[in-house]
C-alpha cells in the first residue's frame, strides 16, 4: 500500500508539506523531528521526536530509519539541512532518491530542474521506497486548520559526531524561503555596512527578507546564508526585488519561481531585463530610498 | 594518510545547453566537458592539505568512460598522486555510483574522502550522503573549511541558517561547498608531471543499476521581459495594479 512518511524537520516544514503530500495523493503521516504544535494538515498519524537541535546527520540516522518501515514514499522540503540527512536514509534502505521535486505526475514520476535550473527532466522510479525532497513553491499553500495531536518518539542519538560550534545568523527578518517580499543587492552595494543600510533597512520597512548574489557573497559584502540562486537558497516571494544584480543564469534559476520579478539597474542592457516582469533603469541608491518611502507599511 | 578525491565529467557549466530535440537527453553536440567545479574544490581541498603534511597520499577517482582520462589528468595535474577510473558506459542512478565508489573505499582504504556536494549536471547532491552511510562513516557535507589533526577532522560546513563545525573521527566523507578554497590554475610543468602519475582502469565491481531513469528533459520556460518604468511612481502603481498590496 503506497503511504507518504513526510519528515519535517521543524514545525514550519509541517504546512509545506500538505500541498506535496495533495500532489501524491496518498495517505500520509508526519514525523516532526524537533519543535512542537504541529499544524493539522491532514496527517493521520503525527510522530514528534523532540530533538531540539536536530543532530549531525550520521547520529540520528539509524534511529529515523527505524521509523520509516512499511512507507513507500519518505518526503522533506528541499534545504541544506534535508539533503544532509536523506540521502543516508535512502542509502541505508537501498532506496531511489530524488533531489528537488517541483511536481508530481505519477506515485513513482516526478519532474525536477537540473543543470543549473536551465533544464527539467522528468525521471521514473522503479522500487519502493522513493525518498524525495520536494520544493515547496511548486506546490499548493495551505493555511493549516488547528494543532494535531502527536504521539512522542524517542530516536536515539550516537554521538560519534560532535557539534562544537554553530553561528545562525538570527534577526527579526523571516526566512528567505519563507517571505513574501525579498529584496536583493549583487556586488554594486560596495560594503557590508552599505549592504545593510541599503537592502537589510528595505527589508525590515517591508516585513521581508535581504537576498544577495553569490558575487555580493564572494565579496563579503553579504552572509553566506543570504546567497539566493541555484546555489544558494531557492526562493518564491510574492514579489522579489532585484538590486544591482545583473541576471546570472545561476541566480534566475534561484528565484524563477517568485511571482513578480522588480529589477532596479544602472545598466540598461543587463540580462535580468530580460526575466524581469518590472524594471527600472537607475542608481539602486537613488530608486530604493524613494521606493522603500513610497512601500513603507504597504506590506 | 590517505584522501580519496571523486572526479566527475560533466558538461561544461558555463555552455549554454539545450535538452535534444526528442527530448531524450541533453543535447552535447559541440559542447565541451570539464571536471564537476564542486569536485576541483575537493581536489584543490587534498593538494592543500598535502601541502601542510606532505605524507599524505592523494588518489583521484571517477566512474564512466573513457573519456574520463581527461578530468583524471586534470585531478593529477592540480597535485593529485595517482587514479582509478571506474570504466563504464553504463547509467548509474547515485546510489549505484556509491555503491562502486565504496567498493573502490574498501580496496583503497582512504582515512578521508573528499568530493564536490553536488555534480553541475545531475544537481542531485546525493552520492557522498550514501557513500557514508553505506560505509557507516561520520559525514560533513557543505563544508567551507576544513582541518586534519590525529585521527580527527574538523569541519566548518554552511547550514541554511549560518554555519556549524562539526568534529569526527576519521574515516569520514567530507563534501565541499564554494566557499571552501578556490582551485589553482594549473601550470605547464603540472600537466606534464601528470602525464607520468599512474592511471589505473578497473572494471565496476557490480552490473550497473538505475532505479531512476530519465524519460525526459525539456528547456525551461523563459520568463518573457516584462515592461520598463520610468519612475518610482510608475513602478509603485503597476505593483499595486498586481495586486501585491
Amino acid at each position: 500500500m503506497a503511504r507518504l512518511m513526510l519528515v519535517a524537520f521543524d514545525p514550519s516544514e509541517v504546512a509545506l508539506g500538505h500541498g506535496f503530500a495533495s500532489a501524491l495523493g496518498i495517505p500520509f503521516d508526519v514525523l516532526l523531528l524537533s519543535g512542537a504544535d504541529p499544524a493539522e494538515i491532514g496527517a493521520e498519524r503525527t510522530l514528534a521526536a523532540n530533538l531540539g537541535d536536530v543532530p549531525p546527520a550520521d547520529s540520528i540516522e539509524d534511529g529515523v530509519v527505524a521509523q520509516l518501515g512499511g512507507y513507500s514514499h519518505i518526503a522533506s522540503v528541499s534545504s541544506m539541512r534535508s539533503k544532509d540527512h536523506l540521502p543516508r536514509w535512502a542509502a541505508h534502505l537501498g532506496a531511489a532518491m530524488v533531489t528537488d521535486v517541483i511536481v508530481v505526475e505519477a506515485e513513482n514520476r516526478f519532474r525536477r530542474p537540473i543543470v543549473a535550473g536551465s533544464m527539467i527532466e522528468t525521471v521514473e522510479v522503479s522500487g519502493s521506497p522513493i525518498v524525495m525532497t520536494f520544493r515547496p513553491s511548486g506546490f499548493a499553500k495551505f493555511s493549516p486548520n488547528g494543532t494535531a495531536a502527536a504521539d512522542s518518539i524517542t530516536i536515539p542519538i550516537t554521538d560519534r559526531t560532535r557539534r562544537v560550534g554553530a553561528s545562525a545568523r538570527g534577526g527579526a527578518r523571516p526566512d528567505l524561503t519563507a517571505a513574501k517580499v525579498i529584496v536583493s543587492g549583487g556586488r554594486p552595494l560596495k560594503d557590508a555596512e552599505t549592504f545593510e543600510r541599503v537592502i537589510g533597512g528595505f527589508a525590515d520597512s517591508v516585513h521581508g527578507a535581504a537576498g544577495a548574489t553569490r558575487a555580493a557573497v564572494d565579496s563579503h559584502i553579504a552572509p553566506n546564508e543570504l546567497q539566493v540562486g541555484q546555489t544558494g537558497k531557492i526562493v518564491a516571494p510574492d514579489l522579489y526585488i532585484a538590486a544591482g544584480v545583473s541576471g546570472s543564469t545561476q541566480h534566475m534559476a534561484g528565484i524563477k519561481d517568485s511571482k513578480t520579478i522588480v529589477a532596479v539597474n544602472i545598466d540598461p542592457d543587463a540580462p535580468i531585463f530580460e526575466n524581469a516582469d518590472l524594471g527600472m533603469v537607475g542608481d539602486l541608491f537613488v530608486v530604493l530610498p524613494e521606493l522603500q518611502a513610497k512601500l513603507a507599511g504597504k506590506f | 594518510m590517505k584522501i580519496m578525491v571523486t572526479v566527475k565529467r560533466v558538461i561544461d557549466p558555463y555552455a549554454k545547453v539545450r535538452p535534444l530535440s526528442d527530448g531524450s537527453g541533453v543535447d552535447t553536440t559541440g559542447v565541451k566537458f570539464d571536471a564537476n567545479p564542486f569536485d576541483e574544490i575537493a581536489v584543490e581541498e587534498a593538494v592543500r592539505q598535502k601541502e601542510k603534511n606532505p605524507v599524505i597520499e592523494i588518489v583521484a577517482v571517477s566512474l564512466g568512460g573513457t573519456e574520463c582520462e581527461e578530468q583524471l589528468r586534470k585531478a593529477l595535474a592540480m597535485g593529485a598522486d595517482k587514479a582509478v577510473l571506474i570504466e563504464s558506459s553504463e547509467n548509474y542512478d547515485t546510489l549505484a555510483v556509491a555503491e562502486e565508489f565504496v567498493a573502490l573505499v574498501k580496496a583503497e582504504s582512504p582515512d578521508l574522502v573528499l568530493m564536490g556536494k553536488q555534480s553541475t549536471d545531475g544537481d542531485n547532491n546525493q552520492v557522498g550522503q550514501m557513500m557514508a552511510a553505506l560505509l557507516g562513516w561520520p559525514q560533513a557535507t557543505f563544508a567551507s573549511k576544513l582541518e586534519l589533526a590525529d585521527g580527527t577532522a574538523r569541519v566548518t560546513r554552511e547550514t541554511d541558517t549560518g554555519e556549524e563545525t562539526l568534529e569526527m573521527n576519521l574515516p569520514a566523507i567530507v563534501t565541499t561547498d564554494l566557499r571552501l578554497n578556490e582551485p589553482r590554475y594549473i601550470a605547464l610543468p603540472g600537466i606534464i608531471k601528470a602525464r607520468s602519475k599512474p592511471l589505473e582502469k578497473r572494471p565496476p565491481s557490480s552490473t550497473a543499476t538505475s532505479r531512476v531513469k530519465t524519460v525526459k528533459v525539456e528547456a525551461v520556460p523563459a520568463r518573457s521581459a516584462g515592461k520598463k518604468v520610468g519612475s518610482v511612481d510608475e513602478l509603485v502603481a503597476e505593483l499595486s495594479a498586481r495586486g501585491l498590496f
